[in-house]
């Protein structure tokens, strides 16, 4: 548990700050190493039992505890789903934004908030 | 099983295939694309219709019950949230025929207004927390495309800003699910509400309530999270930034109402109470915002964050007259603030910019345009006999019958305020001659297209106006609606049966 929790933080830290570059590509990589962290954090957070699938043993009537819970890695297989395709539409407006702007410096693209 | 709870998920879900089926086909598409909104505003009225008769419904998908499947859930509140979408979204899709260029419906503009569309009703309608995270990546999804589709640079800057902040809140909802999960073991709504009221209350909770809160607040834009809005909604096409305007902060305030009455109730003095403080500063900073700008659109978008306050201010007071004024204020809101961006759309189509300096004799050249903007404006402001009036009243009144007078005279002051940014608008787009050589030559007559565009702009008042004149309807719901939040044990137990 204390590792998971570990690299838990270590990836919010790496992701955080690469959100605070300027480029946008370390942003975008940024973005993608946050929804690790928060992914790695479900896992963690649902309790960690190694060993000990969810299935009944045979002569048994019911799951004896403690046994893993499979809920957080459904979760985590969605939000891993979802994250994919967010990330790839990002990937591809930074791209654009690349070209539109001719700069990947976060401080090119401020036209719109003045 | 009752299919009124599934059909205003799988309405625009089929509307969008047809109009994917019918890609090559611009008309085919707009055609589906309006039928859809106006099938998801007819089933949205008879929700709300057997919502109002029978009470808060239930639906458990595939049969599982509950807590281990995913289920969708209507009360009074649901269910308006959801023919506000409807009426927003039919208001939106016929604008946009009119305003939408050719290539942005080629490249599926129809497609993805009525994905948007489901994922807002989904995200009303579902009573998983985890599914309603789904609800919000669909509806951000969606969202994204539509701010981007164009490739216009202001609208690339924009939307990296929009992608970002929305991605940052989405990732930390994420967490606060997973912490959640593993603090009491489900994720169905009910549930949560009965496992977290039995847990003695303490600091972990807390924790997690707010970085619900934090996740929320980022995409309602409370204060100090609101950066990213004025930043990107006035960059897309006027009906994208209307119906943005109009429908996904308020998403986000759903989320935090939902939550915050019917979970994280354990802790009302200090949850309540920073809602209470946030709503403060958030109806002073976007009007006080609105005051430096000059862009008919980015003034809109500071109301729209100063507004947010009043709705989270009858949250943060929790007390069934307050959210029943918070409830009331929404659906005002959405109504008008919709209105006023389609308003700023025909501006454009006639003046060629946003920009208030390019803008003027609009009244002189389209009185009845000028009409039907003061009537969402002045109703913004809380003028009477305004839909706005009797929102801020009720607001006003449950501060005051818990003496919050602190945060009712802010409420107050931000009114007289918004009287001010809009009368600015007001003078400088409709009353100061046009600039320019255009002032002394006859006003050119309105396009047809101009034409169609001032249709929806006319429902939409009409609509206020009516609000205005009979508010017990609405009021009712309200009222209703926030009696249902307050006292969760019915929607406790229509979703998870009769305690044995």
């Amino acid at each position: 548990m204390i590792p998971l929790a570990i690299v838990v933080g270590g990836l919010y830290a790496a992701a955080l700050y690469l959100i605070g570059r300027r480029s946008i590509v370390k942003l975008v990589i940024g973005l993608a190493l946050l929804g690790h962290a928060s992914n790695l954090l479900i896992f963690s957070a649902g309790g960690v039992t190694r060993g000990r699938p969810p299935l009944i043993r045979p002569g048994d009537e019911a799951l004896i505890a403690p046994y893993a819970d499979p809920l957080p890695q459904a979760l985590i297989l969605t939000a891993i789903v979802i994250s994919f395709g967010v990330l790839a539409f990002a990937l591809v407006l930074v791209h654009r934004a690349y070209t539109a702007v001719g700069s990947d410096d976060v401080d090119a693209i401020r036209t719109t908030d003045a | 099983m009752k299919p009124l709870l599934v059909l205003p998920i799988i309405l625009p879900l089929a509307a969008a295939a047809g109009c994917l089926l019918a890609w090559r086909s611009r008309v085919a598409q707009r055609v589906i694309g309006v039928a859809g909104a106006a099938a998801l505003l007819v089933a949205a009225v008879l929700l709300l219709q057997s919502v109002w008769r029978d009470g808060v419904q239930a639906v458990q998908i595939g049969r599982w019950p509950a807590p281990f499947g995913i289920t969708l859930v209507a009360d009074t509140f649901s269910a308006l949230m959801v023919l506000l979408a409807g009426i927003v979204g039919f208001a939106t899709s016929l604008y946009s025929l009119a305003s939408i260029d050719a290539r942005r419906e080629q490249y599926g503009y129809h497609a993805l207004m009525n994905v948007l569309l489901m994922g807002v009703c989904g995200a009303f309608l579902t009573g998983d927390v985890f599914n309603l995270y789904v609800w919000f990546e669909v509806m951000l999804i969606a969202s994204f495309v539509l701010m981007a589709l164009g490739g216009e640079r202001a609208q690339m800057e924009g939307a990296i800003k929009y992608v970002t902040l929305n991605l940052m809140s989405s990732a930390i909802l994420l967490a606060a699910v997973g912490v959640l999960y593993g603090l009491t073991g489900t994720l169905n709504m009910a549930d949560l509400s009965v496992r977290v009221a039995a847990r003695p209350a303490g600091g972990v909770m807390t924790a997690v309530s707010m970085m619900f809160l934090v996740a929320f607040g980022i995409k309602a834009a409370v204060f100090p999270l609101f950066f990213w809005l004025p930043a990107s909604y006035h960059t897309p096409p006027a009906p994208v930034s209307a119906v943005f305007a109009g429908l996904l902060t308020k998403v986000g305030v759903y989320a935090l109402i939902r939550m915050f009455t019917l979970v994280f109730t354990h802790d009302v003095a200090f949850t309540h109470g920073l809602i209470t403080l946030v709503a403060a500063f958030t109806m002073l900073s976007g009007v006080l915002g609105a005051a430096a700008q000059s862009e008919f659109r980015r003034i809109l978008s500071f109301h729209i964050i100063s507004q947010i306050g009043y709705m989270i201010m009858g949250l943060g007071l929790f007390t069934a007259a307050a959210v029943a004024g918070s409830v009331f204020y929404i659906a005002h809101h959405i109504i008008v603030k919709t209105n006023l961006f389609f308003v700023s759309g025909v501006a454009r189509r006639l003046r060629g910019g946003y920009r208030l300096d390019g803008l003027g004799g609009l009244y002189r050249d389209h009185p009845w345009l000028a009409l039907m903007f003061l009537v969402p404006a002045l109703s913004l402001a809380g003028i009477p006999p305004l839909s706005g009036f009797f929102a801020k009243f009720a607001l006003v009144r449950a501060g005051l019958a818990i003496e919050g007078y602190g945060i009712v005279g802010v409420a107050l002051v931000v009114g007289l305020l918004t009287l001010y940014s809009m009368t600015k608008i007001w003078s400088e787009a409709f009353w100061k001659p046009a600039p320019g050589n255009a002032a002394e030559s006859p006003a050119p007559p309105m396009s047809a297209d101009a034409r169609l565009m001032l249709v929806p702009i006319a429902l939409l008042a009409l609509l206020t106006v009516a609000i205005g004149l009979a508010p017990g309807v609405l009021l009712e719901l309200s009222v209703r609606a926030a009696e249902e939040l307050m006292n969760p044990a019915g929607y406790v137990t229509c979703v998870m049966g009769e305690p044995s």
